[in-house]
Formats: C-alpha cells, sequence, structure tokens
C-alpha cells in the first residue's frame, strides 16, 4: 500500500463523485429508460403473434402509409427550405438578419395544437381561405393536406438550427475561393457549401423525419381522427389506446421508438465523425 | 498592359476602409501593400478581386473595367490568408477546382486537368502529395496548395493577403525567397498584402504604404527608406527618434551641432522635430559637440547594442551603436551625441 | 462615365438592404425563404393573433377569464415550471456525471439524453400513463402509500419532466466541458476550497447555461401536448391542460374561444421567455463574460 497522495485540488473526493453518477443514473433511468422499456414490455405482454398481428389490420397500414405520406412531403420541404435559409444567413449579411433567425426557431416555442389551431383558423370552413378551397372542392383540415401542413410547421426549424450555426462558423471563405477559381452559384453550393456540412444536414433530415412521423398534437387538431384516413401513426395509437387495445397501440408505438432509438444511434455515430471532422476543420 | 485603380473608395457602416486610393501597377510588377491593421490593405486587395464592391472610384486592367466583371469572370487568383482551401477535398482537387469549373469550350479535358495538376503540384514543390487533404498537410505545404490553386486558372493578376501571416519564422523565409521565383517564372503582376516592413521591403518591387485606407506613400524601397514621404512612412519603417531642432541655412541644429538634412525634408527654417534613426548617432566621450548625456544601461544585443542615455534636459534616449564601440563605453559615463543625419518634416 | 460605378465620388453612401456580396444566389434564396415562412408561419400565427376579436374584446376576456380556461392555464404553465425547475437541478448532475467523470456506459447515456427529442410524445404519453397507472409498477408502488400520480397535477408534471429532460442537460455540458480546469486549479492555487471555488468559480459560470436550459424546456412543457393527456385523466379543473382546453373548444366549434386561449398561452409565454432572457443577460454581464 502506498501512502495517500493528497487529492488533487480540483478532483472530488470518490465518494461525491459515486453519488453523483448514481443520481444522476438513477435519473436518467427513471425519467427516460423505464418509458421506453414500458412500450415494449406492454408490446410483447400477449406474445410475439399478437405484437405481429397488431400491424395486420388495413387501419394499422394505411397509419403507417399515411405518416409516411406526410413525412415523405414535409420533410423534403423543410430541408430545402433549411438549406436555402442557411445559406443567406450565413453568407450574406442584410438587415434583419437575427430577426429571421429567430422567426425560424419560432415555431419551437408554439404549443403543437396551436401549430394545428392556426391552420384550422385559416382553412376550415369557419376559416379565411376555407370558403375559397371549399367551392373548389379542395379540402384542407380533416384530409391529408392540412396534416401536411401542421407537420411541417412543427418540424418547420430543425434542418435549418442544425445547419445555421456549423456553416456561420465555416464562414465565406471557401465560397469566395470558389468564385475567384470561376465557380457559380450553383457550384458552389453543391461542391464547396454542401460537402461542408453533410454531416449536419443528415442529422437535421434525421431528427425533422423523427418529428415529423411522431407529431401528434398538431396533426391531432387538424385530422378529424377519421379511422382508416386521416389517422397518422401516432393518431392511431391514441384510437387503439383509448379503445382499451393496449397491445396493439404499443405495438405500433414500439415501431415508433424503434425509429426514435435508430436515430439516437445514427446521432451519435455521426458526431464522434463529425468531432474529428470539426477539430481537422479548426486545423485549416 | 497596366492595373489601373482609381479614386477608391469603400466604407464599412461609418468606418472610411478605402479613402480615395489611387494605384498603378506595371506588367509583371511585384507590389506589396503595407500598413498596420485596420489601414485597409486586404480591403484594398478583396476590391480587385471582387469580394467587396467600392463605394466608388475605378479598377482599370488591359483597359477592361474590372468592376463591370463578376468575381468568376476576373481570373484574378487570390491566396486567401488563412488559405480557404476546400476541406473535403485533396491537394489535388482543390487545384484542380478552379480548372473543371471553366465552361463550354473553355472546359479543358480530364486528361489535360490531370496533367496540369502534376504540373503545378511539381511547381509548388508538392509532388507526391496531391491525394492529402488539408488537414494532413503543413501550415507551409496548405499556404503552396492555395498559391498552386490560384495558379491553375492562369490569372491574369495574382493576389496574396499576407501569404506568410500564419507560418513560423524559418518557414517564412524559405516562402518568401521561393515566392520571388515563382514570379519571376510566371511574370505574373503579383500585389501582396503584409503589415511586415521586411517583407515587404526584401521582396517587392514597388512598396505602397497605406495608413487609415490612404495612400501614404508608393515607390521602390529604395525610395521608401530613403526618401520618405511623411514622418508616418519613416516610423513605420524603422526605430525613430525624436529631437527637438532649429533649422538654420538648410541645417538642422541639434545640441549645437549642425546635421545635415536628408532628402524628404521640406523645411528651410524655424524650429521643428528632427527624426533620427536610433543607430545614425556617432558618439564621443565626455564633453564635444551633439547633446550632453549621461550613460545608462549599455545592452549588448548581437552586432549592435543599445545605450540607454539620459538627456541633460531629464530625456531619456535610447540609440544603437556598434558592438565594439559600446565595448569601450561604461555605465555613468558622460557622452556627447551627434546625429549624422536627421530629417524634419 | 466609363468605369465609374453607383455613387460619384464623395457622395453620401446609400441605404441598402443587404452588402454587396461576391457570392450570387441571394435574392432568390431570401425569396423563397420569405415565401415559405410567411405560408407555413407567418399568416397562420397571424390568424390566431386577430381571429379572437371576432367575439370583441368581451368575449375574448370571458374566454380567457373564464374559471376553466384560468385552471387549465395555471396548471400548464405551472407545472411547465416546477418540471423544468427539477430538470434544472437533475440535468445539471447529469450534465457533471457526463462531462467530469468516467463511467461505464457513459456514451449511451450521453446518447440516450436526447430520448425525449426523437421518441414520439403519444409513444411517451401511454408509455407513462402504463407506468404511473394505479396498476403500473411505479403508480403501484406510490399508490402503496397512497400518493397518487395520474389522473393528478403530479402526473402532468411527470410527463412535463420526460419531454423538458434534454434541454438542461444539453445547456450545460458544453459550458461545463468549456470551463477551463485551470481555472479552477488557478482558484485552487490561491488558496480556495473546493467549494468556494464550486460557489464562485464554476457556479456563476453555469448558473446562465442553466438558466437557458430551463427557459427551453420551460417553453417545451407548457404548449406540450402528447405525453401529458393520457396520464393527466383531463379533468376539468384539476388535471385539464390549456392545449386540450384548445381542442375543447374547438369541438364545439368554438373557434374564436380557442384562438383567444391560444394567444393568451402564446402572450404568456413570450412575457415569461422575455423575462427569462433578460434575467440571463443580466447573469452573463454580471460574470463578466
Amino acid at each position: 500500500m502506498t501512502a495517500r497522495s493528497p487529492a488533487a485540488p480540483t478532483r472530488d473526493p470518490a465518494w461525491l463523485k459515486w453519488t453523483l453518477i448514481t443520481v444522476a443514473l438513477a435519473y436518467v433511468v427513471v425519467v427516460l429508460a423505464l418509458p421506453l422499456l414500458a412500450v415494449f414490455v406492454e408490446a410483447l405482454r400477449k406474445g410475439e403473434a399478437a405484437f405481429f398481428a397488431s400491424f395486420n389490420e388495413p387501419a394499422a397500414l394505411s397509419a403507417i402509409q399515411l405518416t409516411l405520406l406526410v413525412t415523405a412531403i414535409s420533410v423534403p420541404l423543410n430541408t430545402v427550405f433549411g438549406l436555402t435559409a442557411a445559406w443567406a444567413i450565413t453568407k450574406f449579411e442584410f438587415v434583419g438578419k437575427s430577426f429571421l433567425t429567430t422567426l425560424i426557431d419560432l415555431p419551437l416555442s408554439v404549443s403543437p395544437v396551436i401549430a394545428g389551431l392556426v391552420y384550422v383558423l385559416l382553412y376550415s370552413v369557419h376559416g379565411w381561405f376555407g370558403p375559397f378551397f371549399a367551392e373548389r372542392g379542395i379540402e384542407i383540415i380533416f384530409a391529408v393536406p392540412g396534416i401536411v401542413l401542421a407537420t411541417t410547421l412543427v418540424t418547420f426549424p430543425y434542418v435549418a438550427r442544425e445547419l445555421i450555426p456549423l456553416m456561420q462558423q465555416q464562414g465565406t471563405d471557401e465560397e469566395a475561393a470558389a468564385a475567384t477559381l470561376g465557380a457559380g452559384p450553383w457550384r458552389t453550393f453543391f461542391l464547396v457549401t454542401l460537402p461542408n456540412v453533410k454531416w449536419a444536414l443528415t442529422f437535421g433530415v434525421l431528427l425533422c423525419t423523427a418529428r415529423a412521423m411522431g407529431e401528434f398534437g398538431a396533426v391531432s387538431v387538424v385530422s378529424g381522427h377519421i379511422r382508416g384516413q386521416t389517422s397518422t401513426m401516432p393518431l392511431h395509437v391514441e384510437i387503439l389506446y383509448n379503445e382499451y387495445n393496449f397491445v396493439a397501440a404499443f405495438a405500433i408505438a414500439s415501431l415508433l421508438a424503434l425509429f426514435a432509438l435508430v436515430t439516437l444511434a445514427v446521432r451519435a455515430v455521426l458526431e464522434s465523425r463529425f468531432e474529428a471532422e470539426l477539430a481537422a476543420a479548426d486545423r485549416t | 498592359m497596366p492595373l489601373e485603380i482609381d479614386h477608391l473608395r469603400k466604407t464599412f457602416g461609418k468606418f472610411p476602409a478605402l479613402n480615395s486610393v489611387s494605384l498603378r501597377a506595371e506588367d509583371s510588377e511585384f507590389i506589396a501593400l503595407l500598413g498596420p491593421s485596420g489601414s485597409g490593405k486586404t480591403t484594398l486587395l478583396r476590391c480587385i478581386a471582387g469580394l467587396e464592391l467600392p463605394d466608388s472610384g475605378s479598377i482599370r486592367f488591359q483597359g477592361e473595367n474590372l468592376l463591370a466583371q463578376k468575381v468568376r469572370d476576373r481570373r484574378i487568383g487570390l491566396v486567401f490568408q488563412h488559405y480557404a482551401l476546400f476541406r473535403h477535398m485533396t491537394a489535388a482537387q482543390n487545384v484542380a477546382f478552379g480548372l473543371k469549373a471553366k465552361r463550354g469550350k473553355e472546359k479543358p479535358s480530364a486528361a489535360v486537368i490531370k496533367a496540369r495538376v502534376e504540373e503545378l503540384l511539381a511547381l509548388v514543390q508538392l509532388e507526391g502529395l496531391g491525394g492529402r487533404y488539408p488537414s494532413q498537410l503543413s501550415g507551409g505545404q496548405r499556404q503552396r496548395v492555395a498559391l498552386a490553386r490560384a495558379l491553375a486558372i492562369e490569372p491574369r493578376i495574382l493576389l496574396l493577403d499576407e501569404p506568410f501571416g500564419a507560418l513560423d519564422a524559418k518557414v517564412r523565409r524559405e516562402l518568401r525567397r521561393w515566392l520571388r521565383q515563382i514570379h519571376e517564372r510566371t511574370g505574373l503582376t503579383t500585389i501582396f498584402v503584409t503589415h511586415d516592413q521586411e517583407e515587404a521591403l526584401e521582396l517587392a518591387d514597388r512598396v505602397a504604404l497605406l495608413k487609415d485606407g490612404a495612400l501614404e506613400q508608393v515607390g521602390t524601397p529604395e525610395e521608401l527608406y530613403h526618401q520618405p514621404a511623411t514622418p508616418f512612412v519613416f516610423e513605420f519603417l524603422g526605430d525613430v527618434v525624436k529631437l527637438p531642432c532649429e533649422i538654420v541655412d538648410g541645417a538642422a541644429l541639434i545640441g549645437g551641432a549642425r546635421v545635415t538634412l536628408l532628402g524628404g525634408s521640406r523645411r528651410t527654417a524655424g524650429a521643428g522635430v528632427a527624426h533620427v534613426r536610433p543607430d545614425a548617432f556617432d558618439v564621443a566621450r565626455g564633453e564635444s559637440e551633439g547633446l550632453k548625456a549621461t550613460l545608462g544601461d549599455v545592452v549588448s544585443a548581437g552586432a549592435s547594442a543599445r545605450l540607454d542615455c539620459r538627456l541633460d534636459n531629464g530625456d531619456a534616449l535610447e540609440i544603437r551603436v556598434p558592438h565594439d564601440l559600446a565595448q569601450t563605453l561604461k555605465p555613468g559615463e558622460r557622452v556627447s551625441l551627434r546625429p549624422r543625419e536627421a530629417r524634419v518634416w | 462615365m466609363a468605369g465609374a460605378v453607383a455613387s460619384p465620388a464623395g457622395a453620401a453612401k446609400r441605404w441598402r438592404f443587404r452588402e454587396p456580396s461576391a457570392l450570387g444566389g441571394f435574392w432568390p434564396s431570401f425569396g423563397f425563404v420569405a415565401v415559405y415562412m410567411s405560408l407555413i408561419v407567418l399568416i397562420p400565427l397571424a390568424a390566431l393573433v386577430l381571429r379572437p376579436w371576432e367575439i370583441g374584446i368581451d368575449g375574448v376576456w370571458r374566454a380567457v377569464s373564464s374559471e376553466r380556461t384560468v385552471a387549465a392555464l395555471r396548471l400548464s404553465f405551472g407545472a411547465a415550471a416546477v418540471a423544468a425547475a427539477v430538470n434544472a437541478v437533475f440535468g445539471t448532475i447529469v450534465a457533471w456525471a457526463l462531462v467530469r467523470y468516467e463511467f461505464p456506459g457513459k456514451r449511451v447515456v450521453d446518447a440516450f439524453v436526447d430520448l425525449p427529442f426523437a421518441l414520439p410524445t403519444a409513444v411517451a404519453g401511454i408509455a407513462l400513463a402504463s407506468i404511473y397507472a394505479p396498476n403500473g409498477i411505479l403508480g403501484a408502488a406510490f399508490g402503496a402509500h397512497d400518493i397518487r400520480i395520474a389522473y393528478t397535477p403530479i402526473g402532468v408534471m411527470i410527463a412535463l419532466v420526460f419531454i423538458g429532460f434534454p434541454f438542461v442537460v444539453r445547456a450545460v455540458q458544453p459550458v461545463l466541458a468549456d470551463l477551463e480546469r485551470e481555472v479552477e486549479e488557478a482558484a485552487a492555487t490561491l488558496g480556495a476550497s473546493r467549494w468556494r471555488t464550486i460557489a464562485q468559480v464554476i457556479w456563476p459560470s453555469i448558473a446562465p447555461a442553466m438558466l437557458t436550459g430551463f427557459s427551453l424546456a420551460f417553453a417545451r412543457a407548457v404548449g406540450e401536448y402528447g405525453s401529458v393527456i393520457f396520464i393527466a385523466g383531463n379533468l376539468p379543473m384539476v388535471s385539464e391542460i390549456a392545449p386540450l382546453l384548445i381542442i375543447i373548444r374547438l369541438e364545439e366549434f368554438d373557434y374564436a374561444g380557442a384562438a383567444a386561449i391560444g394567444l393568451a398561452m402564446l402572450v404568456i409565454s413570450f412575457a415569461l421567455l422575455f423575462a427569462l432572457n433578460a434575467l440571463h443577460a443580466f447573469m452573463i454581464r454580471r460574470g463578466g463574460a
């Protein structure tokens, strides 16, 4: 046994360290892990057969289809928006730039229910533009377009938010260099700007997709809950749950939870790559 | 065909970065834009490249109005201060970028591009390193990739922004010599920005010294050094001792001694301030013509030595003398200091 | 005159919307951003601001001051504040453990922190309900001590703790990581005890980040719907949150009333967030950063 060296001045004593780690882990387990575990336990409560049977329902399949459709429209829209907004905000100086940046974050502090409500106020029969579309036989509220709009609003900032800080940090030198070398805006964007943000973009799109697939409050307001028609996966989960069909509800939920876990895993992988790339970027 | 910059103005908000700058660069000339930070030298360079748009004035090259051309059409090579290499491309891809960006019939074939890239990498002595990413190269190597990339488009003018700023002293000296060679080989009109007067004087055919967005003086290194137009130029190019003097018959009277006034001095009579280099003093033991002083510390620094003197009027004065002379002097001794030459504005 | 651009030399500089740039594509991208944002965000929110007044100021006042609305608003804001405070404390501990200590599974825990960002709220909602229901594992445990969680304001708060979890951790983590060991070591060499160092060096640095995390978690929790409604039981005046009341009003076709409650929520949250931002700015200034 060697004599105990005096504790380093900034090192916490072991008892404190392990107490804090235990508290932190206990909190993570109770608040996060337990609910996640519950999803899978409840889904498999009646066995595998019942679990898989839950997906073999026309209503479930149509919910999955609708969710994929809505996601496939909202996410590309918000991706294009995120890229354009980040390009305009980080590569140019203009009046009201910080105001625009704030506006992009606005949907994050708006309740999803309000996000749905505003479209009802605009496009329902009693809305500002509702009668205009109704006359032309276009249904927006209680139909797919409304679900797409509400989902788009709720997931609006995610891609832009991932890109803006990174592109701000990268500055405009490389784009300026490309211009002096004779490249036009498109070439510069696709060959210089885009490759520099590909991981952040990937992650932003992934997060946007996860949110879009899982959006509940906003979609709940505009969908009308028509089973088999305007029910997305989360809405279908609600319907099943309220019908006390717990196994089916949790089975669909487990699919969404699985996707969430994949998102987190990809993020973790991207971030470790990202760190190396950012460190390399700092050195140049 | 010369590059003509005429009455260029540029303000950022309220800050005047360039105040009516006019400059002419002859063909194949190597020009240094020298000045302290904030003097507008980088802004001038970026205006020529097209990255900044001046508020007024004109830039003409080979009779063309450059300001009417987009950056991408100007064919002006720019080496950025921090190189701005495309970090996701290899050195070779960086160099090839400008060639691939050419449009229509001008665009060379893949084989030609490959050969040209090899050639350029050889020119900047980076053979075999084309496959490396910028993060895998040293500072000096990145600098050379940036230069090869700028040369790839066969620029009509080459601009370099603080080309040696981020490098350590040894690499800096090597690259300096090498840049001069490249210039001689390519014969390109070259303009580089620096805040290091030694670099400017050593490398450039002509030096343009900027202060607060305006040109103080433009001339050969010899002209700047030996005929400084303003006290600022004189002070920027070296240490200065300022002494009150009386001007009589075209010479300055300093401490009773007649001191020759050098070119650039415009005053012919009256009181003035003599500007003297610290190494332009004759030092004599005891009392004779010149400023009477008591010697303080004698600090040896290589080939020369610094003398800290206290003038009889109480002012402190630092001068430089050859090492051999300094060895004969002792702290506390009485000395007379006589400037060999002075400038008065 | 050939070669001269824009204004003649010496003329006052014209005001312009954007600084000239060597890069192209500003106007197309700015135009797209402006149009897209107007369609998706600005015009819809304008409807929220303008439509309540259809029922007159009296009507709006009645809608937002009814006992049931006030109770719902109080629950939404109150539970959100408590949940954000709980997360401020425990989130900081989690961030501290993740930054300062090594322990097995650290990377997994670190990645796992973002779960509430990625997990659909309805999934979280039914999962929490199943755990805290009287026959769920935690619900039964608390039930044995006569504590009911599901269908009470406590249940609402627990759901909001879940969804607000990542904000404080993610706000504090980078600040703790950036906090130079040297500064702490300097404090120690200057004779400060560990507690003094924590109180006078570490705390002032992370407090603004904790506040940021608190604000974000709070903002998110106020409007939360999906994870709450399953566990809350939604009893009017007891465990009914404001977003749910908006939906109830909509189902009654009381659009103006629903919009009034929505507007009230937005106004109150923005006022509170504004105050929190001001407090944050004050803390940063005092911190000398």
